[in-house]
C-alpha cells in the first residue's frame, strides 16, 4: 500500500470531519475558538463567509456537521455546532463595515434572481461585491422564500430573518418584491439581464389522491397550510388534527397546530420509528409537546359525511425486517381515527409552469430542469438554477452552497471563462508548537457533557404563536460547550523521515490510534492495529517507509482526539500539530472580475 | 514528558482481559522521562504485560531504586504497591517483601547504574537466592539523571555526547546472571514490543528470578553517531535468536511454527513458553551454549536477544530456606508468634 497522500487538500479537510460534512464546508473549530474567546462578531463573520445566514441555520440547521462530530464516536452526544452558531448571532457587536459591500464602480454586468429565498440571496451576497447589479423577483410581499413562509415563527423569529436577509439587500440588491415571473422567455428576452439565476425553491406540496379528498375543505397541503399561517390568512384549526407523514414539515405542521388551537395532534407514519425523515431533534421537540406519533399506520380513506370530515381511514400494518431493510409489508386490520383537520405533509417538488418548454432549457424525464451537478447551469447557458429548485427538497444550508457555486459559475459566464474554469480547493497547514508544552490551542480534553438547550415552559410557549421555544445557549453554557471541540483542524502532521521509531507516540495516544508496522493493503492493515480499525469510511494514515526499520506509521483518524500528546512526547518532533485551513472557492476566488461595459458610480 | 495528563478515555474497541479489564487499567501516572525515552516504552510493554496476565492490580508489587528508570515504577499499575528503595538496594527490599508474602508479582524496575554500579554486590545476591520476581534492567549506557557520563554497561569504544571515548570494560548483566545460576535470563529492546511483552509476560509467571535486560536508549545523552545505544544501532546490532511466546496455562492453542523450530518449556503454573529458534543452533535450555554463543557474538560486535537462557528445577528463595510459602498476613497471630516459651525453645538451640 502506497503512503496516504496529504498534499491533496482533500484528506486533511477529511479529518474535519463537521466541515466536511457541511455542504458549504463552513469551519467550525476555528469559529468555535473563537466564541470560546467571545469573539462572537468574529465568530458571526466567518460563519457567514460559508453559510451566510448564521443566525438563521443556527436555529434551524439540518446539521448535518453534528452527525460526523468526532466527539459523538469518542463519546455519545457531538459538540451542538449548530446551537454555538445561533450564539455567535446572538451575542455578536455592531457589524458597521465588517460586511461585503458593493463597490462603487460596477462591472456592468446585470443578474435576475427568481425567488427570495437562500439560494438567491447568497447568489446576490456573492457577486454584489464584485460589481454586479443583481435583481431578486419575489412573488410574496416579503423575501426569505420557504425559510420565511414554511418555518414557523416560534423556530425562526421574523426578526432574525429580517436581520440577515437585511445584510444581503442593503448592498444594494434590488429586491422587486410581489413580482412573480410569469415567463422566463420573457425575462430573457425583455429584461436586458446578462444571466438569469432560478431559485425559486419546491413551492408544491404532494397530493395525496384517496376517497373523499375533495369534498371537504378540511384537509390542508402542509407546506400550503404553513405559508398560511406565516402569512396570517389561517389563525385557527379544529381540536383533533391528523398530521400524515413524519418529516420536517411534518413536525413544523403538528407544532403548529397546538398555537392555533388544536388539542389532540397525531402524526400519522407509515413505517416505524427508525424510518423516520424528521431530524431527531424535531421529533423530540414535538413530542415534548405531547404530540402523538401512530407508528405503522397507512392512509386509506378520508371519512367525509354531509360535506364534514368526520375522521380518517388507515390500514393497520406489520413489517419483517433484514437488519435496517423491510422485507415484508403486511395489511394486519383497519382502524378510523376521528378527527377535524388533516394536514397533508409528504413531501414537495419544484414546479415550473412558468418556464416555456420550447427556450432550449431542456427537462428530464420527471419535469425537472437539466442542471449540471457542479456548475448549476442548466441547457440555456444563460440559466442557472440552485438550491430546492435545481435538485429538489434539501435543506437550506444546501441552497445556500449552491448558490455560492451558481454565483462562481455566473461570474464565469459573465466574464467570458469557461463555467468549468474553477479554482481548487486548497488548503494551509502551520504549526501550533509554541514551546516545550505550550501549544497555540487548548488540547486538554474538556470532560463536559453536552449542554442542553434551555425551552420556554410548556405553559408559556403556547399563548403566542411566535414565542421562540429555544432561548439558546448564554455565554457561560456558550463557553462550556465549546470547550468540547476536540479541535479537528489542528491536524497531527508526520514527517516520516525525522522518526526513529521510538514508540513514544504510541504509547501515550489516549485512544490507541497510532500502530508502527509493516505495510499491507487498507483493510488488511485495519485488522491489525492496536485498536480496531472499525469505521470503515474514516481514512488511515499511512506514512512513507521509517528509514530504520522500513516499517510504516499508521494513524487511524476515526478517534484521535487531536489532544497533541504524540507530538509533545515526540523526540524529534516527527509528529507536529499544525493548524489547517481550508479554502473553499467561491466566486470572489475566481478569477478576475469583468471590464466593465460602460463605467457607471453608485 | 508532558504537562498535560493523558485524558480519561479511551477507544471504545480496546479489548478486555479475563477480568474485564483494558490496557488502560494498568496504567500509572504521567511520565516525567524526557520525550521518546525508551524507558517508557518498556513502562507501556510492562502495563501490556499485566494486562495480558489479567493481573489484579493490587497484588502488584512495584519495586526500584534510584535513577531515571527508577521513576518509571510509577507511571504502571496506579492499583499496585510500590517501594521506591535506597539506591542500589532495591533488591533487598525485594527479598524482605517477598519473604513476607510469596503470592504476589514482584516487578522490579532498575537501571545500569542502580544495578551495575551501586547495586551490583545486591543485585548478585538475588539472583544467588532465586528471588521470585521479575528484574528489568533499563540499560542505556549513560547515567542520564547526571548528565550523560558513562555506565558501567558502556561498550568500549562507545562515544559520549560531548565526544569522549569509554576504554573501561562493560558489564553485561545477562552473562553475569548466567554465570551465577539464574534460571531466566533474556535481553530485549525497548523499541521492539512483540518480543519485549511475551517476555515479561513469562517472566511474570516463572517461578525464581528472571531478568530482562532491556536496551533503552537515552534520546537525550546518549542517542547519537557514536554510541552503542542509539535507537538506530540497537536496530543494526542486536539479534534475536530466541522468540519466546507465552502460552498461559489453560487452553491448548495450536501453534503455527514448524515442527523442529520450536521447543516448549512447561511452567510449574502449566503455562508454557515457546521458543521459537530464530537461530537453529541456539540452544537457550543450556547453559554452557547460550554462554559460549553470547560470548562468541558479542566479539564479533552482535548482541543477541530473546530469552537466551531458561533453566528448570532450581529452587527459589523460600524452597531454599525453608520458610513460610503463606502470607505471613494470612497466618494466624498464634503461628506467626508463638510466644515466649517458643523463642526459647529456638535460643537454647544456638547455645
Amino acid at each position: 500500500m502506497s503512503s496516504s497522500d496529504t498534499s491533496n487538500p482533500d484528506y486533511y479537510h477529511r479529518v474535519v470531519d463537521c466541515q466536511w460534512a457541511c455542504p458549504a464546508h463552513t469551519d467550525v473549530p476555528e469559529y468555535i475558538r473563537l466564541i470560546a474567546q467571545q469573539r462572537y462578531t468574529d465568530a458571526y463573520l466567518l460563519n457567514r463567509q460559508s453559510n451566510v445566514f448564521p443566525g438563521i441555520l443556527g436555529r434551524v440547521c439540518d446539521r448535518p456537521c453534528e452527525p460526523a462530530c468526532r466527539r459523538g464516536r469518542v463519546e455519545d452526544k457531538p459538540v451542538a455546532i449548530c446551537r454555538l452558531k445561533r450564539v455567535a448571532s446572538d451575542l455578536k457587536g455592531a457589524l458597521d463595515g465588517l460586511l461585503p459591500r458593493a463597490p462603487a464602480l460596477k462591472n456592468g454586468k446585470r443578474i435576475a434572481c427568481v425567488g427570495a429565498g437562500p439560494a438567491s440571496l447568497t447568489v446576490a451576497n456573492d457577486l454584489v461585491p464584485l460589481g454586479y447589479e443583481v435583481t431578486i423577483f419575489e412573488r410574496h410581499a416579503v423575501p426569505g422564500g420557504l425559510m420565511r413562509s414554511n418555518i414557523p415563527s416560534f423556530r425562526l423569529p421574523q426578526n432574525v430573518l429580517d436581520e440577515e436577509i437585511g445584510m444581503i439587500v442593503d448592498m444594494g440588491v434590488a429586491l422587486r418584491l410581489d413580482s412573480p415571473i410569469a415567463s422566463l422567455r420573457a425575462l430573457l428576452d425583455g429584461g436586458g439581464y446578462d444571466a438569469v439565476f432560478v431559485g425559486s425553491g419546491a413551492p408544491k406540496g404532494r397530493e395525496l389522491e384517496l376517497p373523499g379528498r375533495h369534498e371537504t375543505d378540511r384537509i390542508h397541503i402542509g407546506i400550503s397550510w404553513l405559508e398560511s399561517v406565516a402569512f396570517g390568512h389561517v389563525s385557527s384549526i379544529g381540536k383533533r388534527v391528523l398530521i400524515i407523514g413524519v418529516g420536517n414539515t411534518a413536525m413544523d405542521c403538528c407544532r403548529s397546530s397546538l398555537r392555533l388551537g388544536a388539542r389532540r395532534v397525531k402524526v400519522m407514519a407509515r413505517k416505524p420509528r427508525g424510518f423516520f425523515k424528521a431530524s431527531s431533534w424535531e421529533l423530540e421537540d414535538a413530542e415534548e409537546e405531547s404530540v402523538e406519533i401512530l407508528v405503522k399506520h397507512a392512509p386509506k380513506a378520508f371519512v367525509v359525511q354531509d360535506g364534514r370530515l368526520e375522521g380518517m381511514l388507515f390500514e393497520q400494518l406489520e413489517y419483517e425486517f433484514d437488519g435496517d431493510r423491510v422485507t415484508r409489508e403486511r395489511v394486519i386490520g383497519e382502524v378510523t381515527i376521528p378527527c377535524d383537520d388533516v394536514i397533508l405533509a409528504i413531501g414537495q417538488e419544484n414546479a415550473f409552469p412558468w418556464i416555456e418548454r420550447d427556450i432550449g432549457l431542456e427537462f428530464d424525464q420527471w419535469d425537472r430542469p437539466v442542471v449540471d451537478a457542479r456548475t448549476f447551469q442548466s441547457t440555456r447557458p444563460q440559466v442557472f438554477f440552485g438550491g430546492d429548485a435545481a435538485q429538489g427538497p434539501k435543506n437550506i444550508i444546501w441552497a445556500v452552497e449552491q448558490g455560492h457555486q451558481a454565483a462562481l459559475s455566473i461570474h464565469n459566464y459573465c466574464c467570458g471563462r469557461a463555467v468549468t474554469d474553477r479554482p481548487a480547493s486548497a488548503v494551509t497547514l502551520s504549526s501550533r508548537k509554541m514551546g516545550m508544552h505550550e501549544w497555540a490551542y487548548k488540547n486538554d480534553y474538556a470532560a463536559l457533557e453536552r449542554r442542553l438547550m434551555p425551552h420556554v415552559s410548556l405553559k408559556e410557549r403556547f399563548k403566542k404563536l411566535d414565542i421562540e421555544v429555544e432561548l439558546g445557549f448564554n455565554a457561560e453554557q456558550a463557553a462550556q460547550e465549546a470547550q468540547r471541540c476536540l479541535n479537528c483542524d489542528v491536524q497531527t502532521v508526520f514527517d516520516a523521515k525525522l522518526c526513529i521509531e521510538c514508540d513514544a507516540c504510541i504509547d501515550i495516544c489516549p485512544v490507541d490510534c497510532l500502530t508502527i508496522t509493516h505495510g499491507g493493503d487498507d483493510s488488511e492493515l485495519r485488522s491489525r492495529l492496536r485498536a480496531p480499525a472499525l469505521v470503515a469510511t474514516q481514512p488511515l494514515f499511512v506514512s512513507p517507509l521509517l528509514k530504520q526499520t522500513g516499517r510504516v506509521m499508521v494513524k487511524d483518524e476515526n478517534l484521535c482526539v487531536h489532544c497533541g500528546l504524540c507530538a509533545e512526547r515526540c523526540p524529534t518532533a516527527a509528529w507536529d500539530m499544525q493548524k489547517s485551513t481550508i479554502h473553499w472557492p467561491q466566486a470572489a476566488d475566481g478569477g478576475s472580475t469583468c471590464q466593465p461595459a460602460k463605467l457607471k458610480t453608485a | 514528558m508532558t504537562f498535560m495528563a493523558k485524558p480519561n478515555i479511551m477507544h471504545p474497541e480496546l479489548p478486555r482481559n479475563s477480568r474485564g479489564m483494558t490496557r488502560r487499567d494498568y496504567e500509572g501516572a504521567s511520565s516525567t522521562l524526557c520525550a521518546g525515552c525508551g524507558h517508557d516504552s518498556i513502562t507501556a510493554a510492562i502495563v501490556e504485560a499485566c494486562w495480558a496476565n489479567a493481573l489484579e492490580p493490587q497484588n502488584v508489587v512495584k519495586l526500584s531504586g534510584i535513577g531515571c528508570s527508577s521513576k518509571t515504577t510509577a507511571y504502571f499499575v496506579s492499583g499496585g504497591h510500590g517501594f521506591n528503595s535506597v539506591h542500589g538496594r532495591m533488591p533487598s527490599i525485594a527479598t524482605g517483601a517477598n519473604a513476607a508474602n510469596p503470592d504476589l508479582t514482584y516487578i522490579g524496575v532498575s537501571g545500569d547504574g542502580d544495578t551495575l554500579s551501586i547495586g551490583l554486590g545486591q543485585f548478585c545476591h538475588a539472583i544467588r537466592r532465586n528471588l521470585d520476581m521479575v528484574y528489568v534492567i533499563e540499560n542505556n549506557g549513560v547515567y542520564g539523571l547526571t548528565k550523560g557520563q558513562f555506565s558501567a554497561s558502556a561498550d568500549v569504544g562507545s562515544k559520549a555526547k560531548r565526544g569522549e571515548t569509554n576504554k573501561q570494560p562493560p558489564i553485561d548483566p545477562v552473562q553475569l546472571a548466567i554465570t551465577l545460576g539464574a534460571s531466566f535470563v533474556a535481553r530485549s529492546f525497548s523499541g521492539d514490543k512483540a518480543q519485549l511483552v511475551p517476555l515479561l509476560q513469562a517472566a511474570m509467571h516463572h517461578r525464581g528470578f528472571a531478568l530482562i535486560d532491556v536496551i533503552s536508549p537515552c534520546v537525550t545523552f546518549n542517542d547519537h553517531d557514536g554510541s552503542t545505544r542509539s535507537y538506530a544501532y540497537a536496530r543494526e546490532h542486536y539479534e534475536e535468536v530466541v522468540h519466546a511466546d507465552f502460552v498461559p496455562p489453560a487452553p491448548q492453542i495450536a501453534v503455527a511454527y514448524g515442527e523442529g523450530e520450536t521447543q516448549s518449556v512447561t511452567m510449574h503454573d502449566g503455562s508454557r513458553i515457546l521458543l521459537r529458534k530464530i537461530e537453529p543452533a541456539y540452544d537457550a535450555t543450556d547453559r554452557a551454549v547460550a554462554l559460549e554463543t553470547i560470548q562468541q557474538r558479542l566479539k564479533q560486535g552482535e548482541y543477541l536477544t530473546g530469552l537466551l537462557y531458561i533453566g528448570s528445577g532450581q529452587p527459589e528463595f523460600h524452597a531454599l530456606n525453608g520458610t513460610s510459602e503463606v502470607p505471613l498476613n494470612r497466618l494466624a497471630y498464634a503461628k506467626l508468634n508463638p510466644g515466649p516459651r517458643a523463642l526459647a525453645t529456638t535460643l537454647a538451640k544456638f547455645r
